[in-house]
């Protein structure tokens, strides 16, 4: 690898020569714990009893680094967050790393040690991966795809069709901050906020939930589409209306302003390290408080209700619905998946 | 009880006749039905939606102007992403262009137009200036910083319009049912209340400056039912503190520096007399230079929006709602606008 401040990669990086294995043997192996381990096609994982959770995700985000994070903790945290969702303990991570001509080397040196840092924090060992490059233009500087393998540690099913009509409806911390905090990096808006994006990885909540034994009946991480698509899709998957209510939902003054000023709806606000947890009533109380013990602003944010096949029709094609400060229920819309600011 | 509930008592104890009442502002329409007040208020007082909404009342002609101008390889067009998903007469949207490869750029604040106009030196750049008078002044000061600092490849689209105008016509028709207004707190923060005094004089309605918040809003409706049921004809500030007298002098100064009054189209309601600005010279020099716009043969698209806009017609009562109409695919104005009325009833009442 080209010494130097101004070191950037180059096609040949990805053209599994020399500069390949100089680029995987200099910066990529070291950082996993694999440098003198003889490369091969294939990883191999032991193989064990009982049930394994697979899942795999791309991620890009544009800037690279955020307050709060960077596309290295974003792949890891995303990957494990999706396992922890069916309460998974992640076993193993792959990584695959599609560059752009011309990324700075220290970039990827960042983004690499980010890797690093937040696999061990999930205690996941990355065994295997993949580096291509692209011409310069082609590419955001960095996209990244992670798959993670985990294991089951429990007998519950943590899924929407396990979602009980009178389950309460429960939400890890206050909502939007990974959103404002993009939008802020991007330094398109002239928004100035000391506030980091919530992303962070979601195990420990979710370990701590099936440890106090209680009957879990779906989990789901917030991301891209907010509040609003994830518990669309749970409604509809569950067959069940969800009432929220919408002053019990937590929005950090920061991200509520925002909102409010450019006309952005927060519940469609991306989040990256909160999670909505449903679950009977009778565990509504011990896992709200075991929540905010790790994050001050859970809140129990409304109530799975009906059966849809029992709905209107109204109810059917918004199985969702808010009610006001003024108690008034109107359904909840999904955003078009391109919020764009208003005028006035 | 809190606030809300009890100015929305202190509503239905005052109220003993059916009224018609009119908020002006789309950012309003969207608040009363966002907080259910539409139907939590006494069912004697009519909620008329009015034309307040500056991506609902851009002329068609001037999209159409921005569209083809879009289409041009010089041109970057900037515009508030509002404006981008409003069909034009043959149909299609600056968004479109934007995906089919055309350079269209989403702007938060009109001198961000000018990085823009400096970063791309070789191209004409052009900023869709559409709002009301809250916009109006950041164009005009993106005017006069253009003209400072020389930039010579900055051309303005100007659609700004003015409420006053447009609510004299409204009131003035004899078919108009609107008993009484709430006027748009945020134009009046830069306005001030002396053009809303001359309208109630002219008109002979009591007319509210009204805040957007759930207890500002019923404020301001309890003021209006108040008077109307004491047979007043007032102008009433229940905006204060964030609207004084005499409005915002500094934002004025440069509307009366760069812009002039002129008659303007407004979608659906046709040419307003003085309902809109333009650029008086030296200003004049920076109009965007006109692009041929190709005459569509295709039929308008079936959108009653003019009705919408004058309260004649509420949103579901158009055939073509949430049918052939939906923030998807819209037909109109209304449904695209986060601040028209037809999105707003899409969306809060399903």
């Amino acid at each position: 690898m080209p010494p130097g401040d101004d070191a950037a990669i180059e096609l040949g990086h990805g053209g599994g020569g020399r500069l390949s294995q100089q680029l995987l043997q200099e910066l990529i192996l070291p950082a996993f714990g694999s440098a003198d381990a003889v490369p091969h096609d294939a990883a191999l994982l032991p193989a064990q009893g009982g049930r394994l959770a697979f899942t795999t995700d791309s991620y890009v985000v544009r800037p690279l680094e955020f307050p709060g994070g960077d596309i290295g903790r974003l792949a890891v945290c995303g990957s494990v967050n999706d396992l922890a969702m069916a309460g998974a303990r992640p076993i193993a991570l792959s990584l695959a790393l599609i560059l752009e001509e011309g990324l700075p080397m220290a970039t990827l040196e960042r983004v690499i040690a980010s890797i690093r840092t937040s696999a061990a924090e999930c205690n996941v060992a990355v065994i295997t991966g993949d580096t291509k490059v692209v011409e310069r233009g082609k590419g955001d500087g960095v996209y990244i795809n992670t798959s993670a393998v985990g294991r089951l540690e429990h007998t519950l099913t943590i899924h929407p069709t396990a979602v009980q009509p009178g389950d309460a409806v429960l939400v890890s911390g206050d909502l939007g901050r990974h959103g404002l905090a993009i939008l802020t990096a991007r330094n398109e808006l002239g928004l100035r906020t000391s506030l980091h994006s919530d992303l962070a990885p979601l195990l420990q909540p979710v370990q701590e939930l099936l440890e106090a034994g209680l009957a879990l009946h779906c989990l789901r991480d917030l991301t891209r589409g907010g509040l609003a698509s994830a518990i669309e899709e749970i409604a509809r998957g569950a067959g069940c209306r969800i009432d929220l209510d919408e002053a019990a939902i937590p929005l950090h003054p920061a991200v509520a302003g925002a909102c409010q000023l450019l006309g952005l709806d927060p519940l469609a606000m991306a989040n990256e390290g909160r999670m909505v947890v449903l679950l009977p009533e009778r565990h509504a109380e011990q896992a709200l408080a075991l929540l905010q013990r790790l994050q001050p602003e859970a809140a129990r944010i409304g109530t799975v209700g009906a059966p849809l096949a029992q709905a209107s029709a109204l109810d059917r094609r918004h199985p969702v619905s808010l009610r006001s400060a003024l108690g008034v229920r109107r359904p909840l819309e999904l955003g078009r998946g391109e919020q764009l600011p208003r005028i006035c | 009880m809190n606030e809300a509930e009890t100015l929305l008592d202190a509503i239905r104890a005052s109220c003993h006749q059916n009224w018609t009442l009119m908020e002006v502002c789309g950012g309003q329409t969207h608040a009363l039905l966002r907080h259910g007040i539409d139907r939590l208020l006494p069912p004697q007082i009519n909620l008329i939606h009015g034309p307040g909404c500056p991506v609902c009342v851009t002329a068609t002609e001037q999209l159409d102007q921005a569209i083809a101008l879009a289409n041009q390889p010089e041109v970057i067009l900037c515009s508030y992403g509002d404006m981008l998903r409003v069909p034009g007469s043959d149909g299609r949207d600056l968004l479109g262009m934007r995906a089919r490869g055309g350079a269209v750029r989403v702007v938060y604040a009109p001198l961000d137009v000018l990085t823009i106009a400096r970063d791309h030196r070789d191209r004409r750049v052009v900023f869709l200036a559409v709002g009301f008078e809250t916009t109006a002044p950041a164009t005009a000061l993106l005017a006069m910083q253009a003209l400072a600092q020389d930039i010579t490849n900055l051309e303005l689209l100007v659609c700004h319009v003015r409420v006053p105008p447009v609510l004299d016509q409204m009131l003035g028709d004899p078919g108009c049912r609107v008993q009484a207004v709430l006027a748009a707190g945020h134009v009046c923060t830069v306005m001030g209340e002396a053009e809303y005094r001359d309208l109630v004089v002219r008109h002979s309605r009591p007319i509210v400056i009204t805040g957007f918040s759930a207890e500002e809003l019923l404020r301001g409706i309890l003021a209006c039912v108040r008077q109307l049921e004491a047979g007043e004809q007032r102008l009433e500030n229940a905006y204060r503190p964030a609207v004084k007298t005499g409005g915002n002098g500094a934002g004025q100064a440069l509307l009366e520096q760069v812009f002039e009054p002129i008659d303007a189209p407004w979608r659906g309601l046709g040419v307003i007399p003085a309902g809109g600005y333009r650029l008086r010279p030296p200003f004049d020099r920076l109009a965007a230079t006109a692009a041929a716009t190709t005459p569509t043969t295709a039929a308008s698209p079936p959108c009653p929006a003019g009705l919408v806009l004058q309260g004649l017609l509420k949103p579901q009562q158009c055939p073509h709602f949430g049918t052939a109409c939906t923030p998807d695919s819209p037909l109109g104005a209304p449904m695209v606008s986060s601040e028209g009325a037809c999105a707003a009833y899409h969306r809060y009442q399903g």
